[in-house]
């Protein structure tokens, strides 16, 4: 139930950023606007609802936090595999234009066909990931 | 007013996301693993935050699709891109593995670095560097 509320509470939000701002509510994309732009010494001004979104998205556990405890997470992956694992997540999100939320969500939520088949390659390489790690290699 | 919607907008999405992400269990790597872990102790709850959120999201976006513009009347910026092609496939490929090495996908590891998660740090700077890599690698070309 908790993970339905929370998805009925992403979806609402990408909702609230299409209708209100114009725009696709993909992290990817909320990521690469300004950090390009401050990698080419472009201004910031045009990158203003990308950063708005960041930080409404940063300050969520600290508003959380006002109300309750955070929820227990665990990052068991050590440091070489988060360098790996973090160059793969932005190359691949950059390359494909989107991730779990610009595809998964929002490109679903328009019925895009690019987006479905990103979805369907990222979940099985997710699934195969974890299978050939946990169980092949049995680590 | 409408400068008031432009900066409560976008900041009240994001605040909301991210409660969303929270709320759902998409912060804690370890749940995310155990979801894509089929042969294992299968977790299949997350299945529902995507489900969840494209049910909402559905009618909204179909509005949008048709009407071509926001609720104040500005235009929608709408990805233009169009057909299946290497970067599309080969960039969902590599997300996948990354995802399934560490448990975590950008929404979340933002979210997760603000909450304090240590390690998280390394996994938000490599990936802010592979997301300029591919736009500096493509400027080179």
């Amino acid at each position: 139930m908790a993970a339905l509320a929370g998805g009925v509470l992403i979806g609402a939000a990408s909702a609230l950023y299409l209708l209100l701002a114009g725009r696709i509510a993909g992290i990817t994309g909320i990521l690469a606007g300004p950090l390009l732009a401050l990698a080419r010494r472009r201004p910031l001004a045009a990158q203003r609802p990308q950063l708005l979104f960041l930080v409404g998205l940063l300050a969520a556990p600290l508003v959380w936090r006002l109300f309750a405890p955070l929820p227990e997470a665990t990052l068991s992956a050590g440091t070489g595999v988060l360098v790996a694992a973090g160059l793969l997540v932005g190359v691949g999100t950059r390359l494909a234009n989107g991730c779990t939320s610009g595809h998964g969500v929002c490109g679903l939520a328009r019925l895009s066909p690019r987006s479905l088949v990103n979805v369907l390659v990222f979940m099985g390489a997710g699934f195969a990931t974890v299978y050939v790690v946990r169980h092949a290699l049995g680590a | 007013m409408d400068r008031t919607l432009k900066t409560l907008a976008p900041l009240l999405a994001g605040l909301v996301f991210g409660i969303g992400l929270i709320a759902a269990g998409m912060t804690d790597p370890a749940k995310v693993l155990a979801f894509l872990d089929l042969a294992g102790a299968w977790d299949p709850s997350l299945a529902l935050v995507m489900g969840g959120a494209i049910a909402v999201a559905l009618v909204p976006f179909g509005w949008a699709k048709r009407h071509r513009r926001t609720l104040t009347g500005e235009p929608v910026q709408w990805p233009t891109a169009r057909g299946l092609d290497g970067r599309l496939l080969g960039g969902g490929a590599l997300f996948g593995i990354g995802w399934g090495l560490a448990g975590l996908c950008p929404g979340p590891a933002v979210v997760a670095l603000a909450a304090g998660l240590e390690g998280v740090w390394v996994f938000v700077l490599a990936m802010l560097a592979g997301l300029l890599a591919v736009d500096l690698f493509d400027a080179r070309r």
